[in-house]
């Protein structure tokens, strides 16, 4: 009798010292966001000036990152137009015309590992494949540009896309589909006037997923775009871009310019955490219509 | 009255149908082209970089990868360091993450009351959201000086044990190995226990329910029921996590020290593949910059099987559940 409570005893316990870790532990994942948003947000919003918007990286301390956010802006907004056509059309032919087959399995397979697949890789595949190249047909003339950045960032955002849109078009019914066929529809137009219309939003959240995972790449750009000084918006120069300016002026020994990075740091957190709770809305709102 | 042939209406039917036929096949053709893009960029990746490292993977071969040197002055380069360094970080970072991952899964799962769980899960996935740059700008500026202030503690006590006691003798630099995969297990943190829960919830209700009425207490249901269930995917969401540590280049290269030694202890600076690469690539030319490529490729096949095995390893949960 004594030993069943024994026993009874070592369990409860064991399963109040577990319940404790677990919160224990949720605290401490808590404890590092709310310490890293915390240290961003307190070094950073005292750096932003409006010199931080209007002068260019080549003045150092006393500048601002003006052509760094015009040209992580431009090589963004490049990436989402070179991967969001590609992806989403990608996502609808695994969802509508390879759900079962052999290929369809392997390249979704695939796309998942592309989706955590080391960004410096993809920034050394475009390096090889498009700055290589250019610099040996122009006898270096043209290397480094931002449109390489562009499609480096793009790799990064194209898995996000397929998987957003394959798993958004599975969800759209199947009397949908019958419907549109038994009218006689052809599957072109079924794709892009029905399915594709009535999993809208769905596919919307994925490209801002994808807009905001490559907005704070940093390494696929140290080689692809490199950095400038100065503003362009030559596609072909070498450009400036917020992640890669941010991790010089880091490595920087002058106090000053830590400043201006954790600035630049601010912005990009903003953005990037910004377009997450907007994805979160589109996608409340889109359950809502579901139900 | 005069009866209008049908032919010219069945003709243009015919003409029609013909079209709409031609239109999907273009249609299909271009998707499947779209979908082929992604296989292209992963076999790309993946022969861009042997081919950019060919210098050094076909030329120096064997020496390459068990050589501890790398010296560009010499053109002498070995890949050892920086190989022990990413395996090192990143099986800290796994120490580390995989644990508190557990207990996050828990809490959100079993413990937390049901309006808690929407907004910390949603807190601990924005941990994933942030940009790998900011991990490494708050690893440099406060994490180091932090870490140097606690690592003349962890000698004093931890290093004191016999044999493990090794591993944490040394300067209090901040900078490290440690310091880097503690950074790094913050990162994989969200990874690792959004896996961990999802796959948590797929336990059915019925046997948790059938465990807690013989009398099972919450953590005997996870860890006699729901644990060995999802054992698989669990894995696999382990796995996904190390995928991402050995693949992470900006948080470490700022915490890591950068230079080419393997040592005993973990308070010493070090190097990974990817911090070497995002470090030296811009400066190096020739055979160097070779010597990084065939860096990427190991890392890049290195990566794409462990990756492989969490994906698989995700997928038989999946079956089990007729997905």
């Amino acid at each position: 009798m004594s030993s069943n409570t024994a026993i009874y005893v070592r369990r409860r316990i064991t399963n109040m010292v577990a319940m404790l870790l677990g919160g224990f532990a949720t605290l401490l994942g808590l404890t590092f966001l709310v310490w890293i948003l915390w240290v961003t947000v307190s070094n950073g919003i005292s750096a932003i000036t409006p010199t931080l918007f209007t002068k260019i990286t080549a003045y150092g301390a006393q500048g601002g990152l003006s052509n760094a956010i015009v040209g992580s802006l431009i090589m963004d907004f490049t990436a989402l137009l070179i991967c969001a056509p590609i992806g989403v059309l990608a996502g609808t032919y695994l969802a509508e015309y390879a759900n079962s087959s052999k290929l369809g399995a392997t390249i979704r397979f695939l796309n998942d590992i592309l989706l955590s697949a080391p960004s410096i890789v993809l920034g050394l595949f475009v390096y090889v494949i498009i700055v290589l190249p250019m610099s040996n047909m122009t006898h270096g003339a043209i290397s480094f540009s931002g449109l390489a950045g562009s499609v480096a960032l793009a790799l990064i955002g194209l898995p996000v896309i397929v998987r957003t849109t394959d798993e958004m078009l599975q969800l759209v019914p199947g009397t949908l589909r019958e419907a549109a066929l038994s009218l006689g529809v052809p599957q072109w137009k079924l794709t892009m006037q029905v399915l594709i219309r009535a999993a809208g939003s769905g596919i919307l959240t994925g490209i801002l997923l994808a807009l905001a995972r490559l907005a704070g790449e940093t390494a696929p750009l140290l080689f692809t775009a490199f950095g400038n000084n100065f503003m362009t918006l030559h596609p072909l120069d070498k450009m400036a871009s917020l992640p890669v300016a941010i991790y010089q002026y880091t490595n920087d020994p002058n106090p000053a310019m830590h400043a201006i990075a954790w600035a630049g740091a601010l912005l990009i957190t903003m953005f990037v955490l910004a377009l997450s709770l907007l994805t979160r809305l589109i996608f409340s709102r889109k359950k809502v219509s579901y139900e | 009255m005069q009866v209008p042939s049908t032919e010219p209406l069945a003709r243009n039917i015919d003409a029609r149908s013909r079209a709409d036929a031609l239109h999907d096949r273009i249609f299909r053709r271009t998707l499947k082209f779209c979908a082929l893009l992604v296989l292209a960029a992963l076999v790309g990746a993946a022969l861009s970089t042997l081919w950019g490292g060919r210098e050094v993977l076909f030329g120096h071969g064997l020496h390459f990868l068990s050589s501890t040197a790398w010296n560009p002055v010499e053109d002498d380069y070995g890949a050892l360091a920086p190989i022990f360094g990413t395996l090192v970080t990143s099986l800290i970072a796994l120490v580390l993450a995989v644990p508190v991952s557990f207990g996050i899964a828990l809490f959100l799962t079993e413990i937390a009351p049901a309006w808690l769980r929407g907004p910390v899960g949603a807190a601990i996935e924005l941990l994933a959201g942030i940009p790998s740059i900011i991990y490494g700008m708050w690893g440099l500026f406060v994490f180091v000086p932090f870490m140097s202030r606690i690592e003349p503690a962890l000698s004093a006590t931890l290093g004191k044990i016999p044999l493990v006691g090794k591993l944490f003798q040394g300067p209090p630099l901040g900078l490290g190995l440690l310091t880097a995969g503690i950074v790094l297990a913050v990162m994989i943190l969200p990874f690792i226990s959004s896996v961990m829960r999802e796959v948590f919830q797929t336990v059915p209700t019925r046997l948790k329910e059938s465990a807690y009425a013989l009398g099972s207490t919450t953590w005997e249901v996870l860890w006699d029921i729901v644990l060995p269930y999802t054992r698989s995917a669990v894995i696999g969401g382990i796995f996904l996590g190390l995928g991402r540590a050995l693949g992470e280049t900006m948080a470490v290269t700022f915490v890591l020290g950068n230079s080419y030694n393997i040592t005993s202890s973990l308070l010493m600076p070090g190097t990974t593949i990817s911090s070497s690469i995002a470090n030296e690539f811009n400066e190096a030319v020739g055979t160097h910059r070779s010597a990084l490529i065939a860096l990427g490729f190991l890392l890049f096949v290195v990566t794409f099987i462990v990756l492989l095995i969490a994906r698989l390893m995700l997928r038989q949960l999946a079956k089990r559940e007729g997905r």
